[in-house]
């Protein structure tokens, strides 16, 4: 069974976001490592780069796939988790602590507004997986 | 969708299960890269019942071959296989196959499971002219490919002393409990290996058989990801990336499996005459400098001009690089560095020949 905790919120692009004061911590969820199976290769941006609201900021590869991580919201980044540059398997093993990606400070918190909660991504997800 | 005998052992197995050709196959149980390794140091267990069988035969059985295949089938001795293409009158390739050679009367035909329709129908829309028949026998036969150096001694365990003298690119029909297999020593790996086809209901007895046989050597199940990846280190086509019915195979480096002077075949001419116009572009191989892995489609630079674009692309699981293939404009090409356009900014790689990965021989 994949996890999904209850106190994140989610992207339908499967990524999970989490409140951190006035910043927004941004992952990819425990469903979409386990998609993309072993991840070898993670591209992030650095900090003090700006994100835009939709549009991809990394991208996640298997051996066998690549896959573009999308901005939940608009905002500059203010941290990366450099760790998961040279050990991108941390994204497979604890993809909701160890293996958060950046963190950032949103331009407008209410472009959040629309993300789902654990209950609505995890009724998604099943749905997603019986396609 | 099509499932092969073995699924219900790929579910048990916990493998992940993709849509392949039609096919629900297993892409990795453990994991990719660990499933390479294993082909590469012992030995590993694929599935690829999906593959189609398609039977030639009749008196202008080998006539026919010929004139369906690029390679020189004359050269074929009985219970051997060869390596070969279907052209199009174009010279673009409809499939690529192995044939194994039963008799001048008798031929195999061993197809990708995308293309086994469409062979079918190519075949015998071609064979009018011929005192032969052409049966579509995929879904008689399951295939089992062992891969990897252990191969043989695990195989050897079910089949005994006789399996020593089958060489690579030959086979032999064996008797298996009660049934008739066909043991080649093929595969798609770079490894020494056999591939198995039998009557289709046998595939999980064997597989099981196999995983007992080989279970002091570690052997594993392989899925479509490590045939993949095992692959792309060789520098091997996969129809779809490096090849299809657009491109010149001369292009791909698969000349020294095209005869011109051995025969006549369909796409000779137009093959022919790209050569003497000249070859316009290349499938070369590069291992990437800068960070990033190299996928289909994206682009690749020399300088500020547009090359081509990759065909096929991963991270080297035996040699931890990122690695590609793709073909490169003859005009622009030159020197021996490129860049790969990856997600907006041009990365540098290297040229290098195939195949990328070099079995050590101790």
């Amino acid at each position: 069974m994949v996890q999904i905790p209850d106190e994140l919120q989610y992207t339908s692009d499967h990524e999970w976001v989490r409140y951190e004061g006035d910043l927004i911590v941004i992952g990819i969820t425990d469903y979409a490592q386990d998609a993309l199976g072993e991840i070898v290769y993670i591209e992030l941006p650095g900090e003090g780069d700006e994100i835009t609201k939709g549009d991809p900021f990394g991208a996640v590869e298997s051996t066998k796939a690549v896959s573009d991580i999308y901005a939940p919201v608009s905002g500059d980044v203010v941290e990366v988790n450099e760790v998961l540059l040279d050990a991108p398997e941390t994204l497979n093993e604890d993809p909701y602590g160890e293996g958060w990606m950046i963190k950032v400070r949103p331009y407008d918190s209410g472009e959040l507004k629309d993300l789902m909660d654990y209950e609505e991504y995890a009724e998604y997800t099943e749905k997603e997986s019986e396609e | 969708m099509n499932r092969t005998s073995l699924y219900p052992i790929h579910k048990e197995l916990g493998a992940k299960i993709v849509e392949f050709a039609g096919w629900e196959m297993p892409v990795q149980y453990e994991g990719i890269r660990e499933e390479h390794r294993v082909v590469r140091n012992s030995a590993g267990l694929f599935d690829v019942s999906h593959m189609g069988e398609i039977f030639v035969t009749g008196p202008e059985a080998k006539a026919f071959t010929q004139w369906m295949t690029t390679n020189d089938v004359a050269a074929v001795k009985d219970f051997q296989a060869q390596y070969t293409l279907l052209c199009n009158p174009g010279g673009g390739v409809v499939d690529d196959v192995i044939i194994y050679k039963l008799s001048d009367d008798e031929f195999m035909f061993c197809v990708n499971a995308s293309n086994t329709d469409k062979d079918y129908e190519w075949i015998k829309a071609e064979s009018g002219g011929f005192n032969v028949s052409v049966d579509n026998r995929s879904r008689e036969y399951s295939q089992i490919a062992i891969q990897g150096p252990d191969s043989g001694k695990i195989l050897g365990k079910l089949l005994g002393e006789e399996l020593s003298g089958v060489g690579r690119f030959r086979f032999k029909p064996f008797q298996w409990r009660g049934m008739e297999m066909i043991v080649a020593r093929t595969g798609y790996t770079g490894e020494d290996g056999y591939e198995i086809f039998l009557p289709w209901d046998g595939g999980p007895a064997l597989w099981e058989s196999l995983t007992d046989a080989g279970h002091d050597y570690g052997i594993k199940p392989c899925g479509l990801g490590a045939r993949d990846t095992l692959r792309i280190e060789m520098g091997y086509p996969l129809y779809g990336h490096e090849i299809d019915e657009h491109i010149n195979p001369l292009e791909a480096g698969l000349g020294r499996y095209i005869k011109l002077e051995s025969g006549d075949f369909l796409g000779r001419d137009a093959l022919k005459k790209s050569l003497e116009k000249g070859l316009t572009q290349k499938l070369a191989g590069f291992v990437m400098v800068e960070r990033g892995i190299p996928r289909q489609g994206y682009a690749i630079y020399n300088g500020g001009s547009l090359l081509g674009s990759v065909t096929s692309g991963t991270l080297s699981p035996s040699l931890d690089k990122s690695i590609g293939m793709g073909y490169l404009k003859s005009e622009a090409a030159g020197g021996n560095k490129v860049r790969i356009e990856i997600r907006g900014t041009a990365r540098e790689a290297d040229i290098v020949n195939f195949p990328f990965y070099k079995k050590v021989v101790n």
